[in-house]
């Protein structure tokens, strides 16, 4: 990777008047206005007002815990006037997936570019399982022998592995940004993407729903998506692109096919996918052509033919033998195995086929990845972890449980104000602007900010991965996959075995 | 090909104001009277829709509000929160949990499966029925299409006693007899309600709505009376009180009769079937440790129907007490490994509160279900177990009309059918019949936790 510089962070604040936070600041009536608060704390909560103080920032307050500090407003404040008190609203917010802590600390890496400093959770969610119950084992700092500096740390992966005689594709920060079509999200979010893929030299893959002219300009880092309903795949869009990914399963619904409402079906859309504006459009499931692994490798020869430089990548869902989708890939010929686990987002499905069919990615993967070892072909692939990866622990904790890297597609929402209300499909579409093709909707975000917010997060990501490889003492993002001893799950591991601190 | 089932939904609105997870909460004090306020710009017209004068301070627990924060995130004096709704997080318990009992309310409303955006905001698993997840086909597997009617998937189980092989006369003429089989469209039926408020129309309602759905209701011998004398065909009687008392034309017109499990089950059984050779007779038993050892020695006996029936919670009798799955897979494998399985059918009920519960079950062994709960959620109720207190109904469900009441529940077992549907789809399995027993397309938490957790951390 000569030549590749990371991205500028630069602040991208909410573009929502108040952003949320985990505390409430009152300022009452007493207030003199004397201007204390707004001098001495340091995270810029307060601003000047006419009256008294605003406090415009109170999301990055760091709440009752600062009583610690020789700065809190609250204690300091002369006349006593400042209350910080919990947020009702924060209650109200997230799931137990993405908790409200969650989603707060990803909306400070998407303003910041930094880690949360406020004490927020922005690691684990509240599951109760898999990720969430599991841990980096981290040596005492001071246990290396041989200090690493984080410039010496490389988080590239190479996505051909193969040996075959297609270019080799790498990519500086081991993930890729998911499929979400244009009709599933707005033009503006789905650029925001494509610009922030450019920057970080990633991906960003098109999903099912065709090829908007306005992406051409990032033919180079755009994955174009041929699923069920090849809405939208033409010879020339195969063509544009160095990476083709077919889609057999989705994991948030897995076996069960795809359903764009007619309300969506704007004449932009329809004419993008060569449909009728206003009828619903259904991709099926499975592929009607592909019934057996042979049928899958011509499938992949087709594209290989088409495109001679493409790499190929298949991305499957998580049934019982997915060892064996996997290696049937592998012999198909693809370069990319993605493993779409059974709590990855969409548009809308059905909550019985989220929350039952197939298994979570913490299972698959590490099947797969034992399985490939053990058939002696898992460096002839690449292994992506998709479908709940929610933070760049999530993102550390797979790779080290047998991915190469991982694809996104809730964390870019999420940095760009998603609130997992879980109406991405009512009335016009999603009320923050992000999943919605209405115009007036589309209009509350902005392109700059958009590419900016998502930046900014992978950026803390990748800093946050370097802080993990740094602590095991490893140089390359490589050392850590399938590297299970250095992780512990908490309901099975003895205390007497942990060797270091739990993270 | 059979007729397809289909079953005819139509939106039955609620009695009662819904309740509803969260609220806004909104202050007049501070109010800067802005030109254009916030809530005028609401996206789903909440303020608009309920009537509300914006300027007005308003405390509202509505089921219009789709929880974006744009008017919490947008007003200049922050006036404007949310609230999580003190009632709705005391509703049921902790099984019955306001999740379901919501989930189970929006589908008898409208007969719509539930879909939502984004990924599933749910625990990573849980206990029971959250312990495992199906299968679904992909690439070496077709998957079947039945929820878009593009193909037929059958719903359709027996109930009875199945013959293993048919043997002929000289000429070709079956002599084996053939025992009685009652096909029923949708692998539910309505069991006895472990609690209700009084009176008729309850029982009516769901004795209607077994009708249009063409089940069974299940109805104890004491409650048989002029009103629902009429809706018999789709009828279980449970003969929990004198046998003897049981009137004969009754019994000679029903097609299943259920007894207790007890001395003398057997015995009761060829009673009743030689007054009525047609009939089918179902043993209920309570789940215990000791029902594999019961069941097989019953089958041997010449049982047709066991009805293995758990508590309200999906817990059986005694100690420690196991959860129905897990009690299930245990008979259901004892008979498999005994060779006798496919003779009989296996009825399983108690903790059934979802449509994934109905398929999983049938996954550890059940050939169909019975509900009770679901039933009374359909038509409103919360789950308070007043009633059980002889307090009076909050949602006067003992002032139900049964026509609303069936509609609802008949759009419950709609948006259940579905489900199956989609379970059934992903599996690529084209009949329910068929997914009794597939334990191996199925994947459980504690076999995936030990092959994949358990090694974590070990060096070498």
């Amino acid at each position: 990777m000569t030549g590749f510089h990371f991205p500028e962070i630069k602040n991208a604040p909410s573009r929502f008047r108040n952003a949320l936070g985990k505390y409430r600041i009152t300022i009452t009536r007493a207030c003199t206005n004397c201007g204390l608060c707004v001098e001495i704390c340091p995270y810029g909560v307060y601003q000047v007002g006419s009256k008294r103080p605003k406090a415009s920032c109170e999301h990055l307050c760091l709440g009752p815990s600062c009583s610690k500090n020789d700065f809190y407003c609250a204690e300091r404040c002369p006349e006593k006037a400042i209350h910080i008190r919990l947020n009702p609203s924060f209650e109200v917010l997230g799931d137990r997936r993405w908790p409200a802590e969650l989603l707060a600390g990803t909306w400070h890496m998407a303003e910041t570019g930094a880690i949360p400093h406020q004490g927020l959770n922005y690691k684990t969610g509240d599951s109760g399982g898999g990720f969430d119950k599991i841990r980096f084992i981290l040596p005492k700092e001071n246990g290396n022998d041989k200090p690493v500096t984080d410039g010496d740390i490389s988080t590239a992966i190479e996505l051909n592995r193969s040996g075959d005689s297609r270019p080799k594709v790498t990519i500086p920060v081991p993930l890729y940004l998911g499929g979400m079509s244009f009709g599933s999200v707005s033009i503006v979010t789905m650029l925001s993407r494509a610009r922030a893929a450019v920057a970080l030299g990633t991906f960003c893959c098109t999903g099912e729903g065709g090829y908007p002219e306005e992406l051409m300009d990032y033919d180079d880092n755009v994955i174009t998506q041929v699923a069920t309903g090849l809405f939208g795949v033409r010879e020339d869009t195969i063509k544009r692109v160095r990476i083709v990914e077919f889609k057999y399963a989705q994991g948030a619904k897995p076996g069960l096919g795809g359903h764009l409402l007619g309300d969506k079906v704007t004449p932009r859309v329809a004419q993008m996918r060569e449909a009728v504006a206003g009828s619903a459009l259904f991709s099926p499931f499975p592929f009607h052509s592909v019934y057996s692994v042979e049928d899958h490798k011509k499938h992949v020869d087709w594209i290989k033919e088409i495109n001679r430089k493409a790499l190929v990548s298949v991305k499957v869902s998580t049934p019982t033998d997915v060892d064996m989708v996997a290696v049937g890939s592998y012999y198909a010929g693809a370069h990319i195995v993605q493993l779409d686990g059974s709590y990855g987002g969409t548009g809308a499905a059905p909550d019985i086929a989220k929350k039952n069919i197939a298994m979570p990615i913490e299972y698959a993967l590490p099947k797969v990845h034992k399985f490939l070892l053990a058939e002696g072909i898992r460096d002839k692939i690449t292994i992506i972890a998709s479908g709940g990866i929610r933070s760049a622990y999530d993102m550390a904790k797979i790779i080290a449980m047998g991915a190469d890297g991982v694809c996104l597609g809730t964390a870019d929402l999420v940095a760009l104000e998603c609130i997992r209300c879980h109406h991405c499909e009512s009335g016009r579409g999603c009320a923050r602007g992000i999943a919605t093709t209405d115009d007036e909707l589309t209009d509350l975000m902005e392109l700059e900010w958009g590419t900016q917010r998502i930046i900014n997060m992978y950026s803390a990501w990748r800093a946050q991965l370097v802080n993990i490889l740094k602590r095991l003492g490893m140089r390359s993002v490589a050392e850590l996959v399938g590297r299970f001893d250095v992780l512990a799950h908490m309901d099975y591991i003895r205390q007497e075995e942990i060797e270091g601190e739990l993270d | 090909m059979p007729p397809k089932y289909h079953i005819e939904t139509s939106q039955a609105p609620n009695r009662f104001q819904k309740i509803t997870r969260s609220g806004i909460i909104a202050w007049e004090e501070g109010c800067l009277k802005c030109a254009r306020c916030v809530k005028k710009d609401c996206v789903y017209q909440v303020y608009e829709k309920r009537n509300l004068d914006d300027r007005q301070m308003l405390d509202s627990l509505d089921s219009v509000c789709m929880d974006c924060f744009r008017c919490v995130q947008n007003c200049p004096n922050r006036l404007i929160h949310k609230g999580l709704n003190p009632s709705y997080k005391v509703l049921g318990d902790h099984y019955w949990t306001p999740e379901i009992i919501s989930g189970l309310w929006f589908q008898a409303e409208s007969g719509r499966i539930p879909v939502s955006g984004a990924g599933y905001g749910g625990p990573f698993s849980g206990p029971g029925f959250d312990a495992m997840w199906t299968d679904m086909s992909e690439i070496v597997r077709p998957t079947r299409d039945g929820i878009h009617g593009r193909e037929y998937i059958s719903t359709t189980v027996d109930i009875g006693r199945k013959v293993m092989s048919l043997e002929f006369g000289p000429d070709g003429e079956i002599i084996s007899p053939a025992p009685p089989l009652v096909e029923i469209p949708l692998p539910v039926i309505f069991d006895i309600l472990p609690w209700s408020p009084p009176g008729d129309r309850i029982p009516l309602s769901l004795l209607y709505g077994a009708r249009a759905l063409g089940t069974f209701a299940i109805i104890r011998q004491s409650a048989i009376n002029n009103a629902v004398r009429e809706f018999l065909p789709n009828a279980i009687i449970y003969v929990d009180g004198n046998p003897g008392g049981l009137n004969t034309q009754l019994l000679r017109s029903a097609r299943i009769i259920e007894i207790p499990d007890g001395e003398g089950a057997i015995a009761l059984q060829e009673r009743l079937r030689s007054m009525n050779p047609d009939l089918v007779v179902m043993i209920r038993m309570k789940l215990s440790p000791k029902t594999p050892e019961q069941a097989l020695t019953l089958v041997a006996q010449g049982a047709e129907v066991l009805h293995l029936v758990a508590d309200e919670y999906g817990l059986e009798e005694g100690k420690d007490p196991l959860f129905i799955k897990e009690r299930l897979k245990e008979v259901h494998l004892y008979l498999v490994n005994k060779g006798i399985r496919d003779q009989i059918t296996l009825l399983g009920g108690g903790g059934i509160a979802m449509a994934e519960h109905m398929a999983k079950l049938i996954i550890c062994g059940a050939d169909a279900i019975s509900i009770d709960i679901p039933l009374l959620a359909a038509m409103e109720c919360r789950v308070c177990r007043r009633c059980k207190e002889g307090i009076s109904c909050p949602v006067e469900l003992d002032d139900v009309d049964p026509v609303w009441g069936s509609l609802r529940i008949v759009n419950l077992m709609a948006a259940w059918h579905s489900q199956l549907l989609e379970i059934l789809g992903a599996m690529g399995i084209r009949e329910a019949r068929r997914l009794r027993g597939e334990m191996g397309r199925a994947m459980f938490f504690e076999d995936l936790e030990r092959e994949i957790f358990a090694t974590m951390g070990k060096r070498g």
